[in-house]
């Protein structure tokens, strides 16, 4: 199976009853998968926007009744989708995103893998925020982390990321679907309790469209009622440090990885295809002195994990773009880290690697 | 019955002293009463402008949402929910600029939402601008020696995309207004009501009806009723300067989507 | 056992259903371990495309192919872009109607689009016969294998007709091929 498929597929396991959408090259087939899925079962909805601006505001209207709601894209598609994705960060509204990345800027490589978007989705609408970015490295991460993403969306109350890329979205292979997956529904607003009334982890019960509350919302500055508030800065200040800090506070706890070798002198911290490379050479050829952290969530950065390889000398970091997480790792760490950065649409080689790591051993 | 809408708690409200927005909320919300509809079930969205911040004063849930994007988020809802019942606040600049593509796509569908555009001919909110429905000739902030660009037909771009239900008043006539609003709840399918209304703040002041009651007078004495104004046409009258047609320009049951399953 | 297959042609050929069907009959029914990639451009029909499929005993790291073993080369230009430099001990199937040079690498002739074109009446089986010879003509997937995935992948109506190509492919494959 594809890893467009089996992204809808998890999906629909993890009970996604809403998708609005618009094609874009390489991410249509999760569309075009639901489209053919979602009209036989019962109480589900597809529907194709006008665009991606419109699909995104489909979506968090959609999660407003209770529903669970996704939309995919691409490229383009995610730069369109960039105002009202700041929207539902700001009325804390669960919703999924895929974004099968292509190359960019602009319409770039339509048909060509990238991870172009990871600075895009973290920080691409304006004002300050956070949210919750998963990358997967095969088509059995694409099903799995889908279901996740869902989870995460209810229980932060934020959109949620699938940042995959065309290598793995387009890629083919065996993927098992479980009988179920976990399903946590968002908390319910206690009676008595204000629709934007953080709970102890900072996140607000949820109050959905028909259930008597009648909760206002709006992507404007507001008190607790829901009330817009627009001129008194400590009401920002609170409002704003809370929607950050109810992620970045638990960004240990949700942290999501696999670490190998924490012996290894050069790691290689990974994410979304590279993953493959990363594995090819030190998991099979067992290149010495290797070892890599892969980061199934790349947002928030859990920084902690970068501690567990004590004897490391470099990190090195392999990304289909110019250097994006490595700015990251960089930020956390006082050794050498190092960006192996491929653009134009070709996964990273082992030889790539293995040759950064021999970069490293004679720098450090 | 109207009173049991309102949010009380959220007085004062943002309009100005003679804005024409409360006479409309006023005329939905005495529709909307009139209805039998369970307020538990009933949203209002809106996008940005003064018009948008109507649902912000009535007791349902309300979506207050980014500009031009109040339909396509009521898309969501109501496909979502089919069972709610959807309203949506929107204005001239909201509805016809920003907005334009998810309006004409909403009518195409034939989605079952009831929109009521407060036209004032100018961004209120941001002090003045012009808008899609700016008047040739008429002044804003954006068009200082007056507007150069034809503006749009809200009616005629509904009826042309497909609506079930169109209709246009201004802020004089509350009674057409509220039964118009009315049927467009009651009919399946997109509903426009365009609310042609002053805004003497913005408009008004640099267009010579500085005083609310000038441009409402103006309204009243150019609204045209939509028959009288179809047979004026036929008969190759000279249409008055100014003037426009009002009335019921289409009803119809074209299919429609987001109403709930027959069974 | 390892095999790194390219699958070659222009668009319109089936060349990404092709390796489709052998990933899937490769993983389901050899229980092998698969991984199918494409590079494709925007063309639908026409350009040329690059499919690939890698079989192995074990799990799949690395997904790309970049030294076949073996080679499914259906156009000219495909040959060209994707299939001029193989390896010495690698095999090429190539429809010798169609693609007019030849490889340094031992290869074997299909006239598929000649044949589903003139036995079959219809030239969209080619890579249907091109994969029948791939399983006669290569180790690389079992017949039975080969057979349900195909089942598995074509339109209804059409099952007979693939079949046919399927099995018309694996008598051209095990004669040798033509030049």
């Amino acid at each position: 199976m594809q890893g467009n498929i089996a992204s809808a597929e998890g999906a629909l396991a993890a009970g996604c009853t809403f998708f609005g959408g618009y094609p874009i090259t390489p991410s249509t087939e999760v569309a075009e998968h639901m489209a053919a899925r979602m009209p036989k079962i019962k109480g589900s909805c597809f529907i194709q926007m006008e665009d991606e601006i419109a699909s995104m505001a489909a979506i968090i209207g959609a999660a407003w009744t209770g529903a669970r709601s996704m939309t995919a894209t691409s490229g383009p598609g995610f730069s369109l989708m960039m105002e009202n994705i700041g929207y539902a960060v700001m009325t804390e509204t669960p919703c999924v995103l895929v974004n099968i990345q292509r190359g960019g800027p602009s319409t770039g490589q339509p048909t060509m893998g990238a991870q172009g978007d990871m600075m895009q989705v973290r920080f691409g609408s304006h004002g300050d925020y956070s949210i919750i970015a998963l990358c997967p490295s095969s088509v059995q991460e694409c099903f799995d982390l889908t279901a996740k993403a869902f989870n995460l969306a209810d229980r932060f109350r934020t959109p949620v990321f699938l940042m995959a890329d065309e290598v793995i979205g387009h890629m083919r292979e065996k993927l098992e679907i479980p009988d179920s997956v976990e399903i946590v529904r968002p908390k319910t607003l206690p009676e008595g309790m204000l629709p934007f009334t953080p709970g102890p982890d900072g996140v607000p019960g949820f109050a959905p469209f028909g259930t008597g509350r009648y909760t206002h919302v709006t992507g404007l500055t507001h008190d607790e009622r829901g009330y817009p508030d627009t001129t008194n800065p400590a009401r920002h200040d609170a409002l704003v440090r809370r929607l950050v800090s109810k992620i970045e506070d638990a960004r240990h706890e949700i942290a999501d990885y696999t670490i190998v070798n924490e012996d290894a002198e050069y790691v290689f911290v990974c994410y979304g295809a590279p993953v493959r490379t990363v594995k090819e050479v030190v998991d099979k050829r067992k290149v010495p002195k290797t070892g890599y952290l892969q980061l199934r969530i790349v947002w928030p950065f859990p920084e902690e994990l970068l501690k567990r390889f004590p004897k490391c000398r470099a990190f090195i970091v392999p990304e289909m773009n110019l250097g994006m997480i490595v700015r990251e790792v960089g930020r956390h760490v006082k050794i050498p880290v190092i960006p192996v950065s491929r653009i134009g649409g070709e996964l990273h080689t082992p030889e790539d690697l293995i040759e950064a790591v021999k970069i490293a051993e004679s720098t450090t | 019955m109207r009173d049991e809408w309102f949010r009380a708690d959220r007085l004062p409200h943002i309009y100005c002293a003679g804005c024409g927005n409360g006479t409309i909320v006023n005329c939905v919300l005495e529709a909307v009463s009139m209805t039998g509809w369970d307020r538990k079930n009933t949203v209002f969205l809106s996008g940005i402008g003064c018009s948008s911040r109507a649902p912000g004063y009535i007791l349902t849930d309300s979506l207050h949402t980014t500009h031009g994007r109040a339909i396509a988020f009521a898309t969501g809802v109501k496909m979502a929910d089919p069972s709610l019942h959807v309203v949506v606040f929107t204005g001239d600049g909201d509805l016809a600029a920003i907005g334009g593509n998810h309006f004409i796509h909403a009518c195409r569908r034939n989605i079952d939402l009831t929109v009521v555009c407060m036209n004032n001919h100018i961004y209120g909110m941001t002090g003045g601008q012009g808008s899609p429905t700016t008047p040739l000739g008429k002044t804003s902030t954006t068009t200082p020696y007056g507007a150069s660009e034809t503006p749009f037909d809200l009616v005629d771009l509904a009826v042309a995309a497909g609506a079930n239900y169109v209709a246009r008043w201004t802020s004089f006539h509350v009674k057409q207004l509220t039964e118009a609003v009315l049927n467009g709840l009651n009919t399946p399918g997109f509903s426009l009501i365009e609310v042609r209304c002053q805004c003497p703040t913005s408009y008004g002041r640099r267009n010579k009806y500085r005083e609310p009651v000038d441009y409402i007078t103006h309204l009243k004495a150019h609204a045209i009723l939509k028959d009288k104004w179809e047979s004026m046409e036929k008969s190759g009258q000279d249409m008055p300067a100014d003037s426009f047609p009002v009335g019921e320009f289409v009803r119809r049951a074209r299919p429609v989507m987001g109403v709930p399953d027959e069974a | 056992m390892r095999h790194e297959v390219r699958f070659s042609g222009f668009g319109g050929q089936g060349i990404i259903l092709s390796a489709v069907i052998l990933g899937r009959a490769a993983a389901l029914y050899d229980d092998k371990h698969v991984v199918q990639t494409q590079v494709y451009g925007p063309e639908a029909r026409g350009g040329a495309s690059m499919s690939a499929v890698i079989i192995d005993d074990e799990p799949i790291l690395y997904p790309k192919v970049r030294d076949p073993d073996t080679y499914v080369i259906m156009s000219q230009q495909g040959f060209e872009k994707y299939g001029s430099n193989p390896r010495k001990d690698a095999v090429m199937l190539l429809d010798s109607d169609l693609v007019h040079d030849r490889p340094s690498c031992p290869w074997v002739g299909i006239a598929a689009t000649g044949v589903a074109k003139k036995e079959l009446g219809r030239e969209i089986v080619a890579n249907i016969i091109m994969l029948g010879a791939l399983s006669s003509a290569t180790p690389v997937i079992s017949g039975k294998a080969l057979e349900k995935a195909i089942l598995d992948s074509v339109p209804k109506g059409t099952e007979e007709l693939n079949l046919k190509a399927m099995k018309r492919g694996q008598e051209l494959g095990s004669a040798g091929g033509s030049s």
